[in-house]
Parts: C-alpha cells; structure tokens; sequence
C-alpha cells in the first residue's frame, strides 16, 4: 500500500464542534448586544469594539510568534475577550486605553498563565478592573443618544481626568451609582430592560443579553445554571433586603438586575469556562457566590457596582470549587444522579 | 426504571450504510491466519505443525483445563503451512496456525451435532461444551463464555442480559443476526438459562432496531425471554451502562457485574453455543460488518476466522479513496490497524475503512474547560481534570480521580471541542498505576 494508515488511540470520531465554533457561537450571541449599543451610543461604540477585537488577536499571535509556537489567536477566544473587554468600558473610553486592557488581558492574564484554559481569572474582567487605573474615565458616562456625534477616529480630550464643559455629550450618572448615592430610583423600568440607560457599552439592554444569552442554552454553549443562580440569588436578596425602601421591594430588585452589568456577568462573564466551575453542583455554588457577593459589593463598597468584583473573586474558587463537587463515584451510592 | 444512564453521547450512526443488506457469504479464502490468542486470558498451545492436514472445525490450538484460555479450531480445511508469530489486529505479532484452504470442505470429526435432548444437559456439560467449541464473548472483550458461565454459576447470576444493543457506529453484525436467524440466538439464550438455573432473561437492544426488536420479541413467545427496547445512546451496550438502564444496579469499583448478580452476554454468542449443539460447529466463522467512508460497497459478511483484511476489503470491491485508518471493531473503542496483513479474529464486529472526514484533529489540542467531557462520561468521571494530572505525571492524583474506572469508551474525546486525546491519557494512567 502506497499510502501510510494511521493509527491513533480510539475514538475515532469527533464531534463538530470546536473551540473556534464555540467561540464564534458566543460572539454571534453578543452581537444583538452590540447593535442596540451602537443604536445608543453611536459608532464610537462600534469602533471601541472592533479595535479591541483586533488588538487581542493581534497580542496573542505576537505573544505566539514571539514565543515561536503555533498561532493560537484564530480559536477566537481572544475575539471574545477584546469584544467583552469593550462591552464593560464607557463610549468616552479613549483607544489608547482600550489597547492597554487588551495588552493586559491578553498578555498577562492569559497567555503569560499558559493560554487559553489556563488563565485563573476572567481576561476581560482583569482588564477591566485594571482600567479602573483610571477611574475617572472609567465611571464617565453619557446619556443614550447622546453620543453620537463623538468622533469615531479621535479620543475625547480629558482634562485633569474629567470631562472638559464644551464636550458634546450629556455625562450622567448611571442608574446604580443614583441608586446609591441619592437614593433615587428611575423613571422606567422598561427603559432599562431595552437598554435606554447610561452605562458601559455592552451592559445596557438586558433584552438583547438575555436573546444572546438564550442563543448560547440552545446552543448548548452555556447551561442554565451560573446565569440563574447567579441572578436568582441576586433577585433573591435585593427583594428581601434592599438598601433602602423596606423590604419586599420588587421595583428595587428590577433596577438591581437590570443595571450594573448584571445580566451581561451573569450570562457571558460568570460562565466563561475558563474560570468557572465545569461541575453542575459546582456551577450552583458558584452562581451564588457570585450573587452574594454581587450584592454585597453594591451595598457596602465604594462603588456602585459589584459584578466584576464579585466574578473576579469567585473565579480564584472555580478550581476549589469543582474538587469539591465531584460527581459521586460510580458504584458508590448517588443513584439519584441525573439521567442527562 | 430509567432505561438510560447517566452521560453518553449520540455520535452520527452511519448504520444505514449497511442496516439493511443481507449477510454474505465470503467466497472461501486461499489462507486463513489463525492467532493462537484471540481472547482474555492465556495464549494457546498449537497441537497442530506444519505440514498437517487439517479439516474444518478440528480443534488446532489448545490450553490446559486450569487457566483461563479458550481453543481455537481450523476455519477451513487444508494444510498447515506454518505456526509462526504473525500480525495480529492488537497491533503486534502473535504465534498463528497458517492454513492453506484446499477447498474440499472435510468437515472435522470432532463435530457432531449433540444427539440427545439438550434440556438434560447440566450445567457442567453446557460449560465444557463452550469452551470445546472455543466461544469467547463476541461483543467486543472476547472474554471466554465457559468461564464466564463458571463464575456465573459460583455468583449466584439472578439477572442474565442479553446485549443486542450494538451501540457502537457503523457496526450492524448483530442487528442481521437477530434478524435473519432470531433461532439460533435464542436456543442460545434458552441453554445459558438452564446452565445458570435462571427462569428469565432480557435481551436488550436498542430503539434504532425496531425490526430486531419485532423478530426477537416474536422468536421469544412464551420462552421466559424478554425484550426491552432501550433508548438510542452510546454506550447504551457498555456493560455496566446497561446493567444500570435495566436494573438500577450500579457496579462497585473493583466488582465485577456478576458481583452485583448480573451476566451480560453478546446476542452472536448465544447463537454459536447454538450452533455447536445443533450443527456440531465450534466458532470458526462470524459475521463481520465492512464498512466506512472509503469501502465502495459496503456490507455484512459471513467470515471464516483467519481471514485476512485485504480479501474482506476486496470482497466489498476495494476502496474508493485510498484509507487514511483502518479500524478493527468500531469507531469508538476499536483499534486503529497499521497493516490490511491481520486476519478477522473471533472478536471482529466490524473492520472499517475511514477517508479522513469521520475526525478532525488539532495543530495544538488545548482544553478550554467546557465540561463536556464531565457531562459525558458514563463513569462520572472529570476526564479532564485526569487529562490534567496525566500530563503532569501525577498518576496519584489519577487515581485519586478515579481514573481505574474508566471504561474507555470514548465519549470524552468525542465530545471534546478541544480535541484532547482524553482517552489516550486516561490509558496512559490507568497503565502506570499499580493494581
């Protein structure tokens, strides 16, 4: 015979499914997100996220040519990385720094640990608490449809680190950090859950991360249960116990989970693989932690918001986690696991 | 009752290539290649040299009484060209019996149909005619039937299973066998019930034959036999899988199922415990299932043990493309073949031919922690975590996981979008632990 057989270990079957297909599902998911934000913020927004897409590519094939291994940016994990990274800064956000968190996403949480699967923290979370370097740009935001005459191509000129008075967009507070330092709720409910709500890009419309949230289940990309438990535990406590207004307060839970980057944690940061727990009991653990410390962040520390924070911290657990929510072994009781 | 387990997967079954085409009969090849160990256990002795004449069914291979082997007979008859090491489908070379066929087809007198009432048989005599007729279980492991049947007997066996499930890919041997002769294979069932003193048996095949399911539940009136139909997922046939879909029962580590009261035997091995009660016929021939990308007509075909792979592949019309893999029993626990040179041997359900479409590899495997090979395994195993640790060379931390329990059945690399050789290490491991 002329040509060679190969002779490999079984099985010999693959499913289609890759990690490049994998990742392309999670960033078709995020794309009802990104067109609502561009609806909102204008093409500014869109510019952030393709630059950030194309600088994670591009620092992981350098980081790969560099260390004269095959070029692994092509998975697109990094895509998703540079798309969520954009999706958690403000529309005012300059380039330069959106290059700094990807360089910092991608060199040093992911690839100085190993590459993909062996970063212990979320890379777009990290970046983003990094950013935060620069808090005053960080926690700039404008009202939707206010920033659409920002140029796609320049970066708006801070000044001392604030925005200077002939800027051409409306800055505003978002609803969580009103929320918290006035006390004062918002006008619309509905508002929010459409994403018309200052905020970071990607953040806002929480009907448009749930229909990319929803893609990813049937997909079977995601399961159900981070963003529920996750979520639900959120829901759970701001309804017993809000901050303010008494107890029992469904309007106040609404603004809790509808605001501050809840749903977009929940669905696509909490249930990155890397840095989440891979078993079911474990994924309930972990969802919780992620609520309660959501909430407790959102309470008692200096900012408004929690979700990165908490997902950042309860990543260090994911490992710890899993060890401890082995499936039972076979033939050692636990026949009441699941047929699946 | 569930009737399902816990994990698996539903891999593309391929089985219409071949689901419907009548078993054929293989024109008696020139040689067959005979290996002296076609099963668990000890290697036979040859107690014939070259230069012999043998006839078909003589017995050319044999073991004393107290260790574990099984004999091995002449498929065809002729003369003994030599006994010499040869390639064998595990990838290395095993002392064989080369027979040059003289096509005169002298039936050996060792075989004679058994003349009396088979239903006065004991269960010492059922024993001893299965290993006389050299019966290894024909599902896949090859484990001899007379010693299965012996410690069946010394387990107090209260549940006897009767795999028809052929949950493997592709392979569609078993699946004619119920259909084309349902008798045999229930005769078969009906003496390893009296050998074991059981009322009952279930023979379990999955939903994706529904024409099996009619002709075995048709062939099984009134004879205690039932037939369940199970849901359609591998590895619905794997043997603790199985036990567990019927029975509830879970294997405990380090048991065996006949431990837990269960026996588990192939469909085709009922029926050659048959066939040597009624024709006299130890096991020389098996239905194989050719099959594959690269075979251009593929089929079931009825094979003399010895046979070499070129003459079933030419027998299918050869190949259409040049094969990039050769594989000796399914896609998902069979092994890869470096040579067309090795025979069918008494455990070849299937010899596949793949063009290179069937899997797809990566230039640099990497596991991104998705879980699906968690949620996959039929052992509740965390294949990657082991993975993990393999590559690390912490095989205490393996075992610490568990991974002696892996039954190596595929589903995690399968289902990996990173394609790791999850298997592959779990092997590895497995190997370097002490038992």
């Amino acid at each position: 015979m002329a040509k060679k057989l190969l002779v490999t270990s079984s099985p010999h079957l693959r499913a289609g499914d890759s990690t490049t297909t994998v990742m392309g599902d999670v960033l078709i998911a995020l794309v009802p997100a990104l067109v609502v934000s561009v609806v909102f913020f204008g093409f500014r927004a869109l510019g952030l996220c393709l630059v950030s897409v194309a600088c994670c590519m591009a620092f992981e094939t350098l980081f790969n040519w560099i260390r004269k291994k095959p070029n692994t940016a092509l998975d697109l994990s990094s895509a998703v990385t540079g798309l969520l990274l954009a999706f958690c800064v403000p529309v005012t956000t300059p380039y330069w720094m959106i290059v700094i968190g990807d360089f910092f996403a991608i060199v040093i949480v992911k690839m100085l640990f190993g590459g993909i699967g062996k970063n212990f923290l979320n890379p777009a979370l990290a970046a983003r608490a990094f950013l935060f370097s620069w808090p005053a740009i960080m926690t700039t935001f404008v009202d939707p449809f206010s920033s659409h005459s920002l140029s796609i191509f320049s970066d708006p000129i801070f000044q001392n680190g604030v925005i200077p008075e002939n800027f051409d967009a409306t800055t505003t507070a978002t609803v969580l950090s009103e929320l918290k330092n006035q006390g004062q709720m918002p006008e619309s409910i509905s508002s929010l859950f459409f994403g018309s709500q200052a905020g970071c890009l990607g953040e806002v419309s929480a009907a448009m991360l749930l229909l990319g949230g929803l893609y990813l289940l049937f997909r079977k990309v995601i399961s159900w249960h981070i963003p529920v438990s996750y979520i639900g535990t959120v829901a759970l406590v701001t309804f017993l116990f809000p901050k303010t207004g008494g107890m029992f307060n469904f309007q106040y839970m609404l603004v809790q989970i509808l605001s501050g980057g809840l749903i977009l944690g929940a669905v696509f940061m909490a249930t990155d693989y890397t840095t989440s727990p891979i078993t079911k009991k474990g994924k309930l653990i972990y969802g919780v932690g992620c609520g309660l410390l959501t909430v407790f962040l959102r309470y008692f520390s200096g900012y408004p918001e929690g979700v990165s924070y908490a997902i950042l911290l309860m990543n260090v657990l994911a490992f710890t986690i899993d060890k401890k929510t082995m499936p039972k072994r076979y033939g050692t009781g636990g026949a009441a696991e699941d047929v699946g | 009752m569930a009737f399902s387990f816990r994990g698996g997967i539903h891999p593309p079954y391929n089985k219409d290539r071949t689901f419907a085409k009548d078993i054929e009969k293989l024109p008696e090849p020139e040689e067959v290649v005979i290996p002296l160990q076609q099963h668990i256990g000890a290697p036979c002795t040859p107690v014939v040299s070259a230069g012999d004449k043998v006839d078909y069914g003589q017995k050319i291979g044999d073991c004393d009484l107290s260790s574990l082997s099984c004999p091995v007979h002449a498929s065809v008859s002729g003369t003994v060209t030599a006994v010499e090491p040869r390639w064998h489908p595990n990838g290395t070379k095993v002392l064989s019996v080369i027979i040059k066929n003289d096509f005169e087809d002298r039936l050996s007198p060792e075989c004679v149909p058994f003349e009396g009432n088979t239903e006065d048989l004991t269960p010492e005599e059922i024993i001893r005619i299965a290993r006389e007729a050299g019966i290894v279980g024909m599902g896949g492991a090859a484990f001899p039937l007379y010693a299965k049947l012996k410690t069946a007997i010394e387990k107090k066996v209260d549940v006897l299973i009767i795999n028809g499930c052929e949950c493997e890919p592709f392979i569609t041997c078993d699946h004619r066998a119920m259909i084309e002769y349902p008798r045999p294979i229930v005769n078969g069932i009906r003496l390893i019930m009296q050998c074991l003193g059981l009322k009952d048996a279930i023979i379990a095949i999955e939903d994706n034959k529904p024409d099996a399911v009619d002709a075995m539940t048709l062939t099984t009136e009134n004879t205690g036999i039932t037939v369940q139909a199970l849901p359609t997922k591998y590895p619905q046939g794997g043997e603790k899988q199985l036990i567990k879909a019927l029975t509830g029962r879970e294997i405990p580590p380090g048991k065996l199922p006949m431990d837990m009261g269960c026996a588990v035997f192939n469909v085709d091995t009922c029926a050659s415990l048959d066939r040597k009660l009624s024709r006299g016929l130890p096991l020389v021939r098996r239905v194989v299932t050719v099959s594959g990308e690269a075979v251009v007509n593929p089929k079931n075909v009825l094979v003399p043990i010895g046979t070499s792979y070129t003459d079933l592949f030419r027998f299918c019309d050869g190949f259409s493309t040049a094969p990039y893999k050769i594989i000796n029993g399914g896609p998902m626990m069979g092994s890869a073949q470096h040579t067309l040179d090795a025979p069918v041997i008494k455990n070849t359900s299937a010899l596949l031919a793949f063009s290179g479409e069937e899997e797809s590899f990566a230039e640099n495997p990497a596991c991104i922690r998705c879980g699906r090979c968690v949620s996959a395994c039929p052992m509740r195993l965390m294949p990657n975590y082991i993975y993990m640790y393999a590559q690390k060379g912490d095989f205490e931390q393996c075992m610490a996981l568990n991974v002696q329990d892996c039954i190596e059945c595929g589903c995690c690399s399968y289902s990996c979008p990173g394609r790791l050789y999850l298997v592959q290490a779990m092997r590895m491991a497995k190997s370097r632990i002490p038992r």
